[in-house]
């Protein structure tokens, strides 16, 4: 008996470890593989250089700057629009809604979760493409605004059924008082919950951030991926992530353009791992306030 | 209900097995050119549907990718709609592959507007402007007073290649915008009235909305058509190319088999029924040299 628990411990233990182990790979083989771009690239320029053309007819250039402002100007668009609406949303759900409408509401949201993100590019496509040209008197829909809204679509599970959680779970007794107070049901929430469930809210939607920030699929259909550097929301934006997707299929193995494309995926990595770094010490700072 | 459940897992691994087993011993693996994905799914459907017992995945990606693919041995025809540059094929060569060219069908390289835009005689020379952003409002060419939006490909793109080195010999404009294949261009076009693209001419035969631009080669010269095929098999039509196919120099019977049937005639009636060309003898007598065909 002791022996067989001994090594279901044991087991558990490695799963755990196997996890942490495959992502300290995961860094350590984008920094091993990052670092040869940098014999030829001068890291300024790499950073803050506009310009990315590798496969450049006159002369190659690695500049990643104008595909950084594009990731965070669709991330900073989609958590406008997918931010108030998530946040409403878990608000209605956690405090407004009946039980019933709450029952099934919650797993509709979850299915949202579930559609593939080709399939949300497909409809950035053939519809709000036109809807966006048509409302801004566009030649087309292929822009930043289209992007920011097809990730806001996709950040909007995240963001609701975290924040649902965590507005469920504060004490009934805050809004017991409030009510006896004589606030009403929308001061209570806004006032008395919402400010209590703040971090958990947060959290949510920085977890929300660092799913939008590494979408690819949608980003490469809907928003014209056309290199320059952005002026607006309706000029056409090309993030990180759909640069690696074009370019690493057909990238010769071990050449400067390869080592790049792994620097920009290092970038990427750092910038998400930062995300979920700084929402995950929020929560706990929430669980251990709870607590 | 667990029981079923690890009964489900178990039955269902072992097909996958059987399966991938299967696909191991007769598939021919195709990846390349999203121009000629179409075509090369066609005349491989058809081939099948002859030839019980064997098969053939087609996949696209791009041409750089299908080239890629052969390289690193993970296709056994590449699909191109360029030719491999040469230092592709040294590379190629010291990774043990020895690369074959075999040209399947010839296409007018077809540069599109919408239908509502008039201009649509343009010179080799105007092409490069415009894609290159040196020519930026329509008005410049006789057309209204609009910004002209640009539509291409992605760099992985053999058509993005090949319009590259013919028609620009520079850098596209950094505005263009970067589209995920041929259709994606064409519906694009359709819909903007300021847009200008280019596809294989498989891909606007069929197509309406829009307006297939005459192409001359120099100021002065003759205008002619993607859509005539007399002028593109002449070379009239001045961006008409060859599409290839790239297999190791030691294919399979498996592959030559299906390579044949593509040049047959049945296979180059098919190829004109997909909007393209069929081959030009030049290109038989091409193909004789290179893989014996």
């Amino acid at each position: 008996m002791k022996i067989k628990e001994n090594l279901i411990h044991g087991l558990f233990m490695f799963n755990a470890l196997l996890v942490v182990l495959v992502l300290i790979g995961i860094f350590a083989l984008l920094v091993n593989t990052s670092i040869p771009a940098f014999r030829e690239i001068d890291i300024k320029e790499f950073l803050f250089k506009a310009a990315w053309n590798p496969t450049s007819y006159v002369k190659e250039t690695y500049g990643i700057g104008s595909m950084l402002v594009s990731s965070v100007m669709v991330t900073a668009g989609a958590l406008l629009f997918a931010v108030p609406i998530g946040i409403g949303t878990a608000a209605y759900l956690s405090d407004v809604a009946s039980p019933g409408v709450r029952e099934m509401v919650k797993p509709i949201i979850e299915i949202l979760a579930g559609i593939p993100s080709v399939v949300i590019g497909f409809l950035g496509i053939v519809f709000v493409g036109p809807i966006i040209s048509r409302t801004f008197g566009l030649p087309n829909g292929l822009n930043a605004v289209n992007g920011s809204i097809l990730l806001g679509v996709m950040a909007l599970p995240t963001i609701i059924s975290l924040s649902e959680d965590a507005l469920s779970s504060v004490s009934k007794t805050y809004s017991d008082a409030s009510l006896a107070l004589g606030a009403s049901r929308w001061q209570t929430v806004i006032r008395v919950k919402l400010p209590a469930a703040l971090s958990g809210v947060i959290a949510a939607c920085m977890l929300g951030m660092g799913r939008v920030i590494g979408e690819t699929m949608i980003v490469l259909m809907a928003t014209g991926c056309a290199p320059a550097m952005p002026k607006n929301f309706l000029d056409s934006v090309r993030t990180m992530t759909s640069t690696i997707a074009i370019e690493l299929g057909e990238v010769p193995y071990y050449t400067t353009h390869y080592y790049a494309l792994f620097a920009v995926g290092l970038v990427l990595f750092i910038i998400t791992f930062c995300i979920n770094m700084a929402s995950d010490m929020v929560l706990h700072k929430y669980q251990g306030k709870r607590g | 209900m667990k029981k079923y459940t690890k009964i489900v897992a178990i039955t269902t691994l072992a097909l996958c097995l059987c399966a991938s087993n299967v696909q191991a011993r007769n598939m021919i693996q195709i990846k390349g050119s999203d121009t000629l994905i179409n075509l090369v799914q066609k005349l491989s459907e058809i081939y099948m549907e002859k030839n019980p017992g064997k098969y053939i995945a087609v996949t696209g990606g791009g041409s750089g990718t299908g080239i890629a693919a052969l390289m690193n041995n993970t296709c056994d025809i590449a699909d191109a709609s360029r030719n491999m540059k040469p230092k592709e094929i040294s590379r190629a060569v010291s990774l043990g592959i020895d690369p074959k060219r075999v040209v399947i069908a010839m296409d007018g390289l077809s540069v599109i507007v919408n239908e509502n835009n008039y201009v649509t005689k343009l010179t080799m020379d105007e092409i490069g402007k415009i894609f290159r952003g040196e020519c930026t409002n329509w008005s410049e060419l006789g057309g209204d007073n609009t910004p002209i939006t640009l539509y291409g490909r992605q760099s992985n793109s053999g058509t993005f290649v090949f319009f590259r080195d013919l028609l620009l010999k520079g850098d596209y404009s950094s505005r263009m915008k970067r589209m995920n294949g041929n259709s994606q261009v064409v519906e694009a076009v359709k819909y903007d009235k300021s847009g200008i693209g280019y596809v294989g001419v498989g891909y606007v035969k069929e197509a309406t909305g829009l307006n297939v631009v005459s192409v001359a080669a120099h100021a002065g010269a003759e205008y002619a058509s993607p859509l005539n095929s007399q002028d593109v098999k002449s070379g009239k039509y001045p961006i008409a190319r060859p599409l290839n196919q790239y297999v190791n120099g030691t294919f399979s019977a498996d592959v030559k088999d299906f390579l044949l049937f593509e040049v047959s005639p049945e296979g180059q009636r098919i190829v004109e029924e997909e909007g393209f060309f069929a081959i030009p003898k030049e290109y038989v007598d091409f193909n004789k040299k290179s893989v014996g065909i």
